[in-house]
């Protein structure tokens, strides 16, 4: 809750509202006991996820402390003692009537035409609270309308009540200041400064918020009546940290997603990736039908004839078999797939991580934290690797707020400044392959000199934190796809054994990757982190041996030994950090069956390709980064033909003479409890509820010894004089398939750029904006400089899958860190 | 225009140096800009959101918040006549009427040599001195026809050299040597002051 609320009721304070002796919560709002007591009062400018400003006037009360009755605003008001509120009085009344008036004298009455119309608090005070006429006769004001402050939002300054709930959430909330109130009194106005857009990767959020049709979303204008609307509640699949979501649809088609304050979760925010989401579903581009290249081109096909084809494909020894991806399905689709692989068909040669993860065991021996632990006032954060803004960013909204507002420190341990780095307490930026290294240094206390080119000074401060018994949770993912996760896992094991205490949030980007990893989807594991030896009932068999990871996979398919590629949702070709590896992989291949939505790079390489519907259009279960299960709902049918993920493993077994032995989802899951150990108490029904949702209990891996055989301490030598190191990580907006398939997300993504240290820039004589020439290998790309900010001098970051450069052309998975040449471009 | 001047950029160092906050020197950088071009460019507020270490628009939004930040190119001098409503009564509309007619150009405008701009305002709280105006922030009380062309005429000879352009404060700037600076510190680590801890306790609930 906001700031003021304290997070434990420790003494009620007794007041009386309506002529009713209550308590409230001490510290609480008057606003808000009043809500618990089922008392509502009119509002605007307030929002319980943000601090009260007080702007709008409405939820003006009578209140009387002692020195007589009084208009107060209960938003900004503590429940005192013996206070008496009267909430219907005489004089509340006219100045609720007086606050609307007042609001309505410029507000146009384009109800009709408005997006909010229907859904509007203002229409529904003015309605419930309001004089019902105005006497307000004159020309109401007019502005140029609307106007684009962002590519997602419009802004209608005729309609603006002044709440100031969006501009507070861009500062306060989103920490992008970038919309403000221009001028003053009667001609006060949000806006942006000229030129320079509200280009937040927050935006949406204050359209969900605005109280009026002041701010619409681009996808959504005019596209619906509200009450014409029909809703589900789910989870967002379109990153790991599964915020909850209100899928709404019109006619069979979704038409907005709006985010539900879970408070274990997302408090109602989410990013714009999660919010327009729902344009990729709807995309022109969706698969419709089955396909099949029986002669050179894929063709549509029926079912019958494209299971029959995967079948054939899938007909040989588990061995020759690599299967990538399954980190976009729900749990009930990841445990019908591995049900299908690995218990029928034994295959263990299955990675729902595409080289871009951290090695899956290391992960799930870790002992794990939630959002909550991790955001909790006066805690310690550990950032390892990632920049959650971009990765993760609805969790980085909760992160930023801890830091910010609730006093937790932050010590980030990144390849470069992340969008939390102007709070953090320690700042060690690592250049590639000296993760390990740091960490160690940190567990074992040793930060008496500078490591890796990390000042004493930093390491110190660090360590200080880490000591200082306050809670400690590190948020590890994968930094930099252009090192090995060796690194990653060398400082998760340093971590793990100097800080016996601490506490783990996996940052694995991927949507339902947690789910993935947990229903087996990787090798050497079954369902709940079991060891491939366990027997599971009705399985009629486990993989014999250990198969192979996503590298192990492409390689195998280069040498021959594996002819067989399965693709799980996933397109290995684009989003495969090493090119050159995944490129042979293909090539050397006889079958390559996808089971995707789309026809990315990889699925047009397919000779079988099925169709599946997408979130949204199936229902299922989401385990988010805190294994955390929330329902994942169906509100809309798949286009075409399309199948759910869980129905086409099902198929694809009968097909061949096995049985999976369910036919719905609810089967699944009992057979998920029944069998998984880690599910065992999971109450089917506690999903379904609205709530945050219950955790699974931990696997047998949490709290046994970190898998270490793949921890890499050692740091590698630079190779050549002239070589950066690379450091290749993701944008928000980049050219992935969801976010490229949603067409008003499509354009948001930036050009490839060369992130040089300033160091770099200096020595190289250039500035941002200038070009410089990137090679590697045959590859050669003329890219502009951009300084970033942290970036230790030696390294060179260059988003993956940006436009102007694929920087996997320079990956080699072989190597610990790779290097490219960065060099002035003779003009 | 522009981005404030190298030598200006000193000045705003300093000007920052006296808070605790960069962000709190906001104001009077806006003058120093609206000093340098005589009016406040979206350049320089760009320029101010980076020394400061804030965004454009929150500059924009503080900028545009105060009458006497001029975000478009007006007159070296800027006259600003009062018509509320005790100058009205001794004839401050006539003396705004007389100006328009005089220089040729609207409340609002300003004339083609880019002298002077005139503008319409509100009471400037010398009511007893009726009818008044001010020039760049200077006032004139009790102005007849004939004062104001006199006041016109000295500022285009240059013989009333007491009024400097439009967006110059003081004509002697302040200057804060760093060893005499006062009160500096980091609120953050600043021990709150003895007085105010000791009001800190029991914040009694009023009318309990
Ligand atoms: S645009 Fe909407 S949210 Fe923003 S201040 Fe105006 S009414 Fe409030
Ligand atoms: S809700 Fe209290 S003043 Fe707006
Ligand atoms: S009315 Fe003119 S100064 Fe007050």
């Amino acid at each position: 809750m906001t700031d003021t609320a304290p997070t434990e009721a420790t003494t009620g304070v007794p007041f009386t509202l309506n002529g009713k002796d209550l308590e409230a919560k001490d510290g609480e709002l008057l606003i808000e006991a009043a809500e618990r007591n089922g008392v509502h009062i009119p509002r605007f400018c307030y929002h319980p996820r943000m601090e009260s400003v007080g702007m709008c006037r409405m939820c003006l009360v009578e209140v009387d402390t002692g020195r007589g009755p009084g208009l107060q605003p209960s938003c900004m008001l503590t429940v005192t003692p013996n206070m008496l509120v009267n909430t219907e009085s005489e004089s509340t009344k006219a100045a609720q009537d007086g606050v609307l008036e007042l609001t309505l004298i410029n507000h146009p009455l384009d109800c009709p035409v408005c997006d909010k119309g229907g859904e509007c608090p203002l229409q529904d005070n003015a309605f419930a609270f309001g004089p019902g006429e105005s006497r307000f006769v004159e020309e109401k004001r007019h502005y140029e309308k609307p106007i684009p402050i962002s590519d997602l939002v419009f802004l209608d300054r005729e309609r603006c009540i002044l709440c100031d709930r969006c501009t507070r959430f861009a500062d306060d909330v989103a920490g992008d200041p970038l919309i403000h109130f221009i001028d003053r009194g009667n001609q006060t106005q949000v806006n942006t400064f000229p030129g320079l857009p509200f280009s937040s990767y927050f935006s949406g959020n204050t359209v969900q918020i605005c109280p009026v049709g002041a701010l619409t979303s681009k996808p959504y204008r005019f596209t619906a009546r509200p009450w014409d609307l029909a809703e589900n509640e789910s989870t967002s699949t379109v990153d790991s940290t599964g915020a909850r979501i209100v899928l709404q649809s019109s006619q069979d088609k979704l038409v907005r997603i709006l985010g539900v304050d879970s408070d274990a979760v997302n408090w109602s925010w989410l990013s714009d990736k999660e919010r327009f989401a729902y344009e990729a579903t709807n995309a022109e581009s969706r698969l419709h039908d089955p396909m099949m290249d029986t002669s050179g081109a894929l063709e549509s096909v029926r079912w019958n004839a494209a299971l029959g084809a995967a079948v054939n494909a899938l007909a040989l020894a588990p061995s020759k078999i690599g299967v990538i991806g399954g980190a976009r399905m729900s749990v009930e689709s990841q445990y019908a797939w591995a049900k299908m692989l690995k218990g029928l068909a034994g295959i263990d040669n299955i990675d729902a991580q595409l080289g871009d993860g951290i090695d899956a065991e290391a992960i799930m021996s870790l002992p794990r934290a939630t959002i909550d632990e991790a955001a909790q006032p006066g805690g310690v954060i550990v950032l390892v690797g990632i920049d959650p803004k971009e990765d993760l960013p609805t969790l980085y909204l909760r992160l930023r707020h801890a830091v910010v507002k609730d006093g937790a420190s932050l010590i980030e341990m990144t390849p470069r400044a992340t969008g939390l780095s102007e709070f953090a307490s320690a700042r060690i930026h690592t250049q590639p392959g000296s993760l390990g290294v740091i960490a160690q240094s940190l567990g074992t206390g040793m930060v008496g000199t500078s490591v890796a080119g990390v000042s004493a000074r930093q390491l110190t401060d660090a360590s200080k934190l880490l000591k200082s018994k306050r809670p400690v949770t590190v948020i590890v993912g994968r930094g930099n796809l252009a090192e090995r996760d060796g690194y990653t896992v060398a400082a998760l094991k340093s971590l793990r054994s100097g800080f016996p205490e601490a506490k783990f949030l996996s940052a694995l980007r991927r949507g339902n990757i947690h789910g993935a990893l947990e229903m087996g989807l990787t090798p050497g594991l079954l369902p709940g982190g079991q060891p491939l030896d366990t027997e599971i009932d009705g399985w009629i068999t486990t993989p014999a041996e250990r198969g192979l990871d996503t590298e192990g996979i492409l390689r195998s398919a280069v040498k021959g030994e594996i002819s067989t590629l399965l693709l799980l949702g996933s397109d290995p070709l684009t989003d495969y950090p090493d090119r050159n590896l995944v490129r042979e992989a293909f090539d050397a291949v006889t079958n390559v069956v996808s089971v995707d939505a789309f026809l990315t790079e990889s699925s047009q390489r397919a000779n079988v390709v099925l169709p599946t519907t997408l979130a949204g259009e199936s229902a299922g279960t989401f385990l988010n980064l805190e294994n955390r299960l929330s329902p994942i709902r169906s509100k809309v049918t798949g286009p075409g033909q399309t199948r759910d993920d869980w129905m086409i493993a099902a198929d694809i077994a009968a097909v061949a003479g096995g049985d999976l032995g369910f036919s719905t989802v609810s089967e699944i899951r009992e057979e998920i409890s029944a069998l998984i150990p880690t599910f065992a108490d999971i109450d089917w029904s506690e999903v379904d509820a609205a709530g945050d949702g219950p955790l699974i209990a931990s696997s047998p891996l949490v709290g046994s010894d970190l898998r270490t055989s793949g921890a890499d301490y050692s740091v590698p030598v630079p190779s050549g004089d002239y070589g950066l190191r690379l450091v290749v990580d993701r944008k928000m907006w980049d050219l992935g398939t969801m976010v490229n398939e949603s067409a008003s997300q499509s354009q948001l993504h930036t050009e490839a750029y060369a992130g040089l240290a300033s160091a770099d820039a200096t020595r190289l004589g250039v500035f941002d904006g200038d070009k410089v020439a990137v090679t590697a290998g045959d590859h050669q790309a003329s890219l502009a400089v951009k300084v970033i900010a942290g970036l230790p001098a030696g390294s060179v970051h260059i988003p993956f899958r940006l436009p102007g450069f694929d920087p996997g052309e320079a990956i080699s998975a072989s190597f610990p860190v790779n290097e490219v040449a960065v060099e002035v471009e003779s003009s | 225009m522009s981005r404030l001047t190298a030598q200006n950029q000193e000045v705003a160092a300093e000007i920052i140096s006296r808070y605790p906050r960069a962000k709190s020197a906001l104001i009077p950088l806006l003058h120093l800009a609206q000093e340098q071009d005589g009016y406040v460019a979206d350049d320089a507020m760009e320029h101010l959101a980076e020394l400061v270490g804030v965004t454009p628009a929150e500059v924009l939004g503080t900028c545009s918040f105060y009458e006497m930040f001029v975000r478009h190119p007006v007159g070296k001098y800027k006259i600003d006549i009062c018509t509320n409503i005790s100058c009205q009564l001794v004839g401050g509309e006539e003396l705004l009427h007389h100006a328009e007619e005089t220089l040729g150009i609207r409340a609002g405008g300003t004339t083609d040599d880019g002298l002077f701009t005139i503008e319409d305002v509100e009471c400037i709280a010398a009511c007893t001195e009726g009818p008044c105006l001010q020039v760049n922030y200077r006032y004139e009380y009790r102005l007849s026809n004939s004062d104001f062309d006199n006041m016109i005429e000295g500022l285009r000879d240059g013989s009333r050299d007491d009024v400097p352009p439009h967006g110059t404060l003081g004509l002697t700037r302040q200057h804060i040597p760093q060893d005499h600076l006062a009160g500096i510190g980091s609120p953050e680590t600043t021990p709150m002051p003895a007085w105010f801890e000791s009001r800190q306790p029991e914040p009694e609930a009023e009318g309990a």
